[in-house]
Order: C-alpha cells, then sequence, then structure tokens
C-alpha cells in the first residue's frame, strides 16, 4: 500500500488539445477516491496516466515514492479494472487471475493459495475452473477484481467497474466493493459517472469538468458546500437550483425547500409538472416573473401540490451564493 | 420460416437431387474408370459398375506412374505435393500473422504505407508476376527444390488482412489488462492473440492448404525433374497424346489420388474451419 501523489498533471494529444489541465492531489495511504464527471471530462484518461497506460504530458504522478512518469504499467505495482473486465477470453477464471503472477514468475503452490484465497474473498471458488463466457456479468466483474486482488498491488485503479452491470447487481458490487476495502485496506482510485457510486463509495471524491478538479473532498461536504456551479449542478438528483439574483447565483437544493405562505417565500414558482415518487413528492416549475428559471423541490409525499403558483421558502443557512461570471463559490 | 408447401418441397429436393448428382456422377466415372482395364474404358458404352483392377491400377501408379506418359511414382509425387499443401498454408499463417500483429499493435513510420503495399498485392495474382517470379527463383538456384515450390507461394496479403481485421475486432483493454499484468508484447501476442485466432488460423489452413495443392502454373514451371513433381503436374505428365494413346485407367487411379488429401483435410478439419468463419471468440 502507498500514497499517491499528482503534482499539476497534465495531458495533451497535440498543442492545441489539452484534455487534462493541471491536476494535483495528494491521496493518502489506503484511501478511497473516487473520480467523478460527465463523459469526456478526462477522468479516464487521468486513471489511466496514473495506470501508465497514457502518457504524462506536464507535471508529475509517485506512487509511495516513487516517481512513475516513465515506467511500464507492470513496473508501477498497481492493479487495474477495466469497464468491460477485459478478461482473456479462452483462460479459464483460474488461469485469468493467475496469469500475472505467472509472468512475474512466482512459485506454483504461492500463485494457488493467492488465487484461492482471492476466490474465497469474492465467492467464485466454484467457478475456477470455467471460462469468462460461462460466466453472469457480476462474476465476470467478480474475476476481474480478483486479478486484481492476487497481485497485492499498492494501488487498485477502477474504470467504471460497475456501469456494464444491471442496476440491482451494481448497488450488490457497490456494498461488496467497500467491504473489499474495508478488509484489504488498499489505496484505490475509482473512476465513474454515476454520483450514487461517488457519494457511497467514495472517502473523498475528485469532481472533474473539462479536464479540471472542480472540487476535491468529502463526498457529504463536497453535497454540502459545492465550490462551484458545476459542482452543485451535477451532485444531487434533482441538482441544486441556481436562480439569478443580485447579479449573482442563488443556490439551493430542492430538499431544502418548503411550502410557505406568499409573504414569507424566498421563491415563487409556477408549477408545471409534479412527480409523486411515494417517499417524496418532486415539484418542478419556474420561478415567477424575471428570468423565469428553472426550479424543482422535493416535499414531503403528504403535501397536495398542483400545477399553478406555489410560494416556497429556505433556511437562509441553505442557500449558496456564486460568482455568476466564474461560477466560483462565494463564501458568506 | 415455416412453410408447408408440399409440391414446393418435392421441387426443391428436385434440384438438389439434379445438383448432387452432376457434381458426383464425374468422380463416380472417375473411380470406376480407375477400377477398370485399359481396353474397358475404350469399349463403347464404358462400363458403369467398379471393375476388377482396383489393385492393379493403384499400385502400378503408386510406384511406378504409368508406362507411356511419366514414368514417375505417384507415391513420390503425394509426398511431393503434401510438402507443398503443408508448408504453404503454415508459412503463410506465421508469416501474415507476424505482419499483421505489427501492423495493428504498434505505431512505426509508414505503417499504413506497409499494410497498403501488402493490401495491393493483392490485386497482382500469381499468374501476372510469374516470369519475375520465375526469373528470381531460377537465379537464386532453387528450380526443382521444395524452397523454391513454396517460398514464393507463401507471402499473403489476403492472409494478412484476414488476421488484422481479426486483431481489429479485439478490445484494446485486453492489451492493456495484459501490459498491467506485465506481459510483453511477445507475451501478449503468444498468450493472448495467438489462443484467440485458432480458429481463424485453421480455416486459413483448410484453404491455403487446398490451394497448395491444388497449384498447376507454378510447379508446371519450375519442376522438370520428375521427382519433383507434384500429383497435380503428374497428371498432366501423364498425358502424353491422343485419346486412345492415354492409359486412362491409370490417370484416373492418379486423380482419385490426387482428390483424396483435400478431400480429407476439409472433411476432418471441418468443424473447426466453420467455426474460423463464422464466429470468433472474444
Amino acid at each position: 500500500m502507498a500514497a499517491v501523489s499528482l503534482k499539476d498533471v497534465r495531458k495533451s494529444y497535440t498543442a492545441d488539445l489539452q484534455v487534462i489541465h493541471g491536476i494535483s492531489m495528494e491521496i493518502a495511504d489506503g484511501e478511497f477516491i473516487v473520480i467523478l464527471g460527465p463523459s469526456g471530462c478526462g477522468k479516464s484518461t487521468l486513471l489511466r496516466m496514473v495506470a501508465g497506460l497514457e502518457s504524462i504530458t506536464a507535471g508529475e504522478i509517485s506512487i509511495g515514492k516513487r516517481v512513475v512518469n516513465n515506467l511500464e504499467p507492470k513496473d508501477r505495482d498497481i492493479a487495474m479494472v477495466f469497464q468491460n473486465y477485459a478478461l482473456y477470453p479462452h483462460m479459464s477464471v483460474y488461469d485469468n487471475m493467475a496469469y500475472g503472477l505467472r509472468i512475474r514468475g512466482l512459485p506454483k503452490q504461492e500463485i494457488d493459495a493467492r488465487v484461492q484465497k482471492a476466490a474465497s474473498i469474492l465467492e467464485l471458488a466454484g467457478f475456477l475452473d470455467r471460462k469468462p463466457r460461462a460466466l453472469s456479468g457480476g462474476q465476470r466483474q467478480r474475476v476481474a477484481m480478483g486479478r486484481a486482488i492476487v497481485r497485492e498491488p499498492q494501488v487498485f485503479l477502477f474504470d467504471e467497474p460497475l456501469s456494464n452491470l444491471d442496476a440491482k447487481l451494481r448497488v450488490q458490487m457497490r456494498g461488496e466493493l467497500q467491504a473489499l476495502h474495508r478488509r484489504l485496506g488498499t489505496t484505490s482510485l475509482f473512476v465513474t459517472h454515476d454520483q450514487v457510486e461517488a457519494m457511497t463509495l467514495a472517502q473523498r471524491m475528485v469532481v472533474m469538468n473539462a479536464g479540471r478538479a472542480e472540487q476535491i473532498g468529502a463526498p457529504l461536504e463536497v453535497y454540502a458546500r459545492p465550490a462551484t456551479t458545476f459542482v452543485a449542478g451535477f451532485i444531487g438528483s434533482p441538482p441544486m437550483n441556481l436562480i439569478p439574483r443580485d447579479g449573482k447565483l442563488l443556490g439551493i437544493r430542492p430538499e431544502h425547500l418548503e411550502p410557505c405562505s406568499e409573504s414569507e417565500a424566498a421563491i415563487v414558482a409556477d408549477v408545471d409538472l409534479v412527480e409523486p415518487l411515494g417517499s417524496d413528492t418532486l415539484v418542478y416549475g419556474r420561478v415567477s416573473g424575471g428570468n423565469g428559471a428553472r426550479v424543482a423541490a422535493r416535499l414531503p409525499a403528504a403535501s397536495r401540490v398542483q400545477a399553478g403558483k406555489l410560494a416556497l421558502r429556505c433556511d437562509p443557512a441553505n442557500m449558496h451564493w456564486f460568482d455568476a461570471a466564474t461560477g466560483k463559490r462565494i463564501e458568506a | 420460416m415455416i412453410e408447408n408447401r408440399p409440391l414446393l418441397t418435392a421441387f426443391s429436393h428436385a434440384v438438389l437431387i439434379l445438383g448432387v448428382l452432376a457434381v458426383a456422377f464425374p468422380l463416380y466415372v472417375t473411380f470406376v474408370a480407375s477400377t477398370l482395364t485399359f481396353d474397358q474404358i475404350m469399349s463403347v458404352p464404358m462400363p458403369l459398375v467398379p471393375g476388377d483392377q482396383f489393385l492393379e491400377n493403384y499400385s502400378q501408379v503408386l510406384t511406378a506412374g504409368s508406362t507411356k506418359g511419366s514414368k514417375a511414382a505417384v507415391l513420390t509425387m503425394l509426398f511431393n505435393s503434401s510438402v507443398m499443401a503443408l508448408v504453404i498454408p503454415i508459412g503463410k499463417i506465421t508469416v501474415s500473422i507476424l505482419a499483421s500483429f505489427a501492423i495493428v499493435y504498434f505505431r512505426f513510420p509508414l505503417r499504413n504505407f506497409f499494410f497498403w503495399m501488402i493490401f495491393v498485392t493483392l490485386m497482382l495474382p500469381v499468374e501476372v508476376r510469374i516470369i519475375p517470379t520465375f526469373k528470381v527463383v531460377a537465379d537464386l538456384g532453387m528450380l526443382n527444390s521444395y524452397a523454391g515450390l513454396t517460398v514464393p507461394l507463401i507471402a499473403s496479403a489476403t492472409a494478412t488482412f484476414l488476421f488484422r481485421q481479426f486483431f481489429m475486432t479485439v478490445p484494446d483493454e485486453l492489451a492493456e489488462a495484459a501490459r498491467v499484468d506485465g506481459a510483453g508484447p511477445m507475451r501478449f501476442f503468444w498468450d493472448v492473440l495467438i489462443p484467440l485466432s485458432k480458429t481463424s488460423m485453421a480455416a486459413l489452413f483448410v484453404i491455403q492448404f487446398i490451394y497448395g495443392w491444388n497449384q498447376y502454373l507454378w510447379p508446371l514451371l519450375i519442376t522438370s525433374e520428375e521427382s519433383m513433381y507434384t500429383t497435380v503436374i503428374g497428371i498432366s505428365r501423364m498425358l502424353v497424346g491422343g485419346d486412345a494413346a492415354n492409359e486412362w485407367h491409370l490417370i484416373m487411379a492418379t486423380a482419385m489420388l490426387a482428390m483424396l488429401p483435400p478431400a480429407l483435410v476439409v472433411v476432418l478439419m471441418q468443424r473447426w474451419f466453420v467455426k474460423g468463419l463464422v464466429e470468433t471468440e472474444k
């Protein structure tokens, strides 16, 4: 296990096409970091740069105390889990896991011990002789993780490993990943575009947009105090309402809005869509008058709302202000 | 499609049976002729049931060829043909799989240029470049040798193209996973790509075996010694003149022998062959 450090890491393919615009962060030994962002924001590229599958244009990446910029993936002491698992189709589950160890020239008993151990952790013991095509999606996912575990690397790299699974299995694997991390305590970098995965798995998360790290922090902190309008709009479902007011942007989470009388209203909305979800009711509309920005509110299931005018208030402590031009948070 | 039209079924069966007869009847006649004596073949009409000369005819051609035409033993020719039909596909597969590996997985200057150069040779059949090829082989002193028979036919754009297309369908993550696992390029090639290409190789082997076995023009040009004749050449060398001068019973026996190995290869490797053409294990 090791700490990972990124110092002003940049990646450009050509002089004009820069995809990572300088990312710096320190990842502590044993930390579980999730890199979250929309498609094309450079999150996978960043992970692949840590893995050594993409070259680093500028900056420095070190794993442990070693600068790994010019090391081959195999020399970086990392293991990677790919989105489509990338299992060797012609090898059995056992051989898939043992392959990397055989190349390293480990003794047979050692390989066997490690594979058996990983198989029992991942409940794959009954499938060791099968070929990947005879496994379900969740089992393949586990084999891919097993291949990473047996290496006993300093860092695990996960590239959207759960996105090919169905919703139910994803929730289950999320839990298993958490348990696995608790058990092994290996430093992990996990790339995803799914905010629920990020919120539930991360000890700290990096929210990326267009090649920049918009915010780095613990999930709840990122949720409670988004650093930019991008983070505010990306995390939370429905996302934070951003309403232009006094030349700034007022941000309010949907769940912080509640119905009230006209006189104490923070905003009055023209409601045009009501979605009762059972647990609560989502209300969508436009701010009355002025610019008509879209707002969403999460109200208790019991509230009877109909299309039309709805006055909503919000505790000032739950209001966020952002600079309209830069999108940066303005601290109260 | 579910249809129940007995007339149509009967009609389509009739067409198919006619087709089978049209293909199978000449083969049958060849077999019958190879078991008759020369005089029986020459009689009109020729008998259509197998005669009693099977052993005589076959042992004659296998050991001593024909009596009037070429006297080279067909056994030697079968051996020559086998060498040719085995070395060509094995050589082709080896060379082209390595070439496509380089083209698909390595970035080197003029990579596409080289690929297109290989591809363009597809447009030049052997017959077009046969004179210069002959000159080169003759100058290298490879006439009447196994090397001369096989080497010029080994380079293959078709096979290179086939493997290139196959490699391009192998997900990049597989190569990356192998890199993370610590496998170098050749290790990846050997441990992952070769096993994945097994079925394509089998299909290619069958096609190229038949291609090598049936080569006519090239061996005709470069073999002048009887000991280097291939079976196909042997048959043509047994033809010495007019209809009555040819020993048809011996020629037909040789033809039967020439047909057997390709048929065997196709029958034995059929399962692999079809698999290689229709599915890829990924």
